[in-house]
């Protein structure tokens, strides 16, 4: 396999940043104390990596991330294809979504709280609400996007309103539905961190605030850098899953041939 | 438009939330749960609590340092973003490191930045940069990379470099780009804006809420939720109105061309 210069020069990049987190603090740029060297949290990580409280951690925050995500995509789709086929109920809604999607999930955090303590349910009410919006609206545009003339199309070939949904309203507004899955699920995992390290409900969030408290500074910037990993496997995951799900679609066909 | 289809759109718009704050309003209205107070008596407390007052000592501290924050960022970004995106082998060499920080929780960052800056106003103005700054940097970047090549050539046929070059052709062909970074990044900096004070702050409107959820004041906290609330919508149609105004030209534009085509 040969690596081709771009990402090459990536890897280089990414070296660079790594080492640029070793020197800085040996150099004495910024004190250890506050940014320890990249080889110390390196180890810090390995020892977290030993203890069965990490694992338990990220298995509740995957936890969180799932439940969350799932509830949210469910709802989004439904509603989102239940508002978008009848025009009424979309020029109905229009106001009330505009209205309500900027308000900002962590205004929910108190309202969590007093609910649900720092149980699973206060992170999937965060999470849910968050990830909910990001689903809807795309799905919206998507419905609205389906092309007139194949949903006259289907009307004239007298399909039900069931076939016409499943046949030519849900691939075409799949591309949008699966941009705001990967968007929604991105979302979801901040939410879920977030939660856990406000609120304090058990997960990666939560072990952060705790070894920042403890000051387990070196434990604390792995803790960071794994739920950057995260992150990123997130995002990559649900790219794969987008290519996989639109493999028939025009776009993905001619990316592939190209 | 005739008058009955504008009356049309305005009762459309208008109905939903109005059916929802009079069920809202009339549901809540004999309501003992401690939980979920009546609305009127919400709105009541909202008075008391926030135009008392609290208005100069909490919520514009908050939106100062959002503010601040944000523009922080807002230079930093398409800043950076116009170097990056115009060199290809700089880009190819940042882009790895970027997504990675770009992928860390920005409320992560809250207690390292506590280490690194303390618990005062420099920490928090840092927080809000740090979850700003990516999506205004990566979609510079984006929208620097996909200037329009016949228009590049053109400016170097008629020899136009230097800071009219930037000004005309880089930042104006990224700006449909860098104005939906900043709709991002805008909406990331309120939700940061407030967790910073819900960690550590003396006022702010973070600090104010958790401080009644704390105390168990639950009317007083609705009106934080229904103020924060408030404050987001208002902000979104801030950046609606600055994006209109901006990018006036560009939706000219593509109405044309969708037109033509």
């Amino acid at each position: 396999m040969t690596l081709r210069p771009h990402t090459v020069l990536g890897i280089a990049g990414f070296g660079t940043f790594l080492l640029l987190l070793e020197l800085v603090p040996r150099i004495g740029i910024v004190s250890p104390e506050f940014l320890p060297p990249f080889s110390d949290m390196v180890v810090a990580l390995f020892q977290q990596l030993l203890t069965a409280e990490f694992w338990l951690a990220l298995l509740d925050t995957l936890k969180g991330w799932f439940l969350g995500l799932g509830i949210a995509v469910v709802l989004g789709v439904v509603i989102g294809v239940g508002i978008g086929i009848v025009p009424v109920l979309r020029e109905l809604t229009a106001s009330t979504i505009e209205f309500l999607r900027p308000i900002p999930s962590v205004a929910l955090i108190p309202l969590a709280v007093l609910m649900f303590d720092t149980n699973l349910g206060s992170v999937l009410m965060l999470v849910v609400y968050a990830s909910f919006w990001q689903v809807l609206v795309q799905t919206l545009y998507g419905v609205h996007d389906v092309d007139p003339v194949a949903r006259e199309t289907a009307r004239s070939f007298r399909l039900g309103r069931w076939s016409e949904v499943r046949y030519v309203v849900w691939p075409s507004a799949l591309p949008y539905v699966m941009t705001g899955l990967r968007l929604a699920a991105s979302v979801a995992l901040i939410l879920a961190i977030t939660a856990e390290l406000i609120i304090g409900a058990p997960g990666l969030g939560n072990q952060i605030g705790v070894a920042q408290s403890g000051g387990a500074i070196a434990s604390m910037y792995a803790l960071v850098l794994v739920t950057g990993g995260l992150g990123v496997g997130v995002d990559v995951l649900f790219r794969r899953l987008e290519r996989w799900a639109l493999r028939w679609h025009q776009s993905v066909r001619r990316e592939v041939m190209a | 438009m005739t008058v009955a289809r504008i009356a049309w759109r305005v009762a459309m718009i208008v109905a939903l939330p109005a059916i929802l704050l009079a069920l809202w309003w009339f549901l809540s209205e004999g309501s003992t749960s401690y939980y979920a107070p009546p609305l009127s008596k919400i709105l009541k407390t909202f008075d008391d609590v926030w135009f008392t007052g609290r208005f100069g000592t909490d919520v514009v501290p908050s939106l100062l340092r959002l503010l601040a924050g944000f523009t922080i960022a807002l230079v930093l970004g398409v800043g950076l973003g116009v170097l990056i995106g115009s060199i290809r082998s700089v880009r190819a060499f940042c882009e790895p490191a970027l997504e990675f920080l770009r992928a860390i929780p920005p409320p992560v960052l809250v207690p390292v930045l506590i280490l690194l800056a303390g618990i005062g106003d420099t920490m928090k103005v840092f927080v809000v940069v740090s979850g700003c700054l990516w999506p205004i940097l990566l979609n510079t970047v984006e929208g620097v990379r996909a200037v329009d090549e016949v228009l590049t050539e053109t400016c170097r046929c008629y020899r136009i470099v230097g800071r009219t070059r930037l000004y005309q052709l880089v930042i104006r062909s990224a700006s449909p780009q860098i104005m939906t970074g900043v709709r991002q990044a805008l909406s990331i900096g309120i939700i940061l804006m407030v967790i910073s004070e819900m960690f550590a702050a003396s006022n702010g409107l973070g600090f104010t809420i958790i401080q009644f959820q704390r105390t168990f004041n639950v009317t007083e906290m609705w009106t934080g939720i229904l103020l924060l609330g408030a404050l987001g919508l208002v902000l979104a149609l801030l950046v609606r109105l600055v994006e209109w105004r901006v990018l006036r030209w560009y939706y000219g534009l593509r109405a044309s061309q969708r037109g033509s085509a």
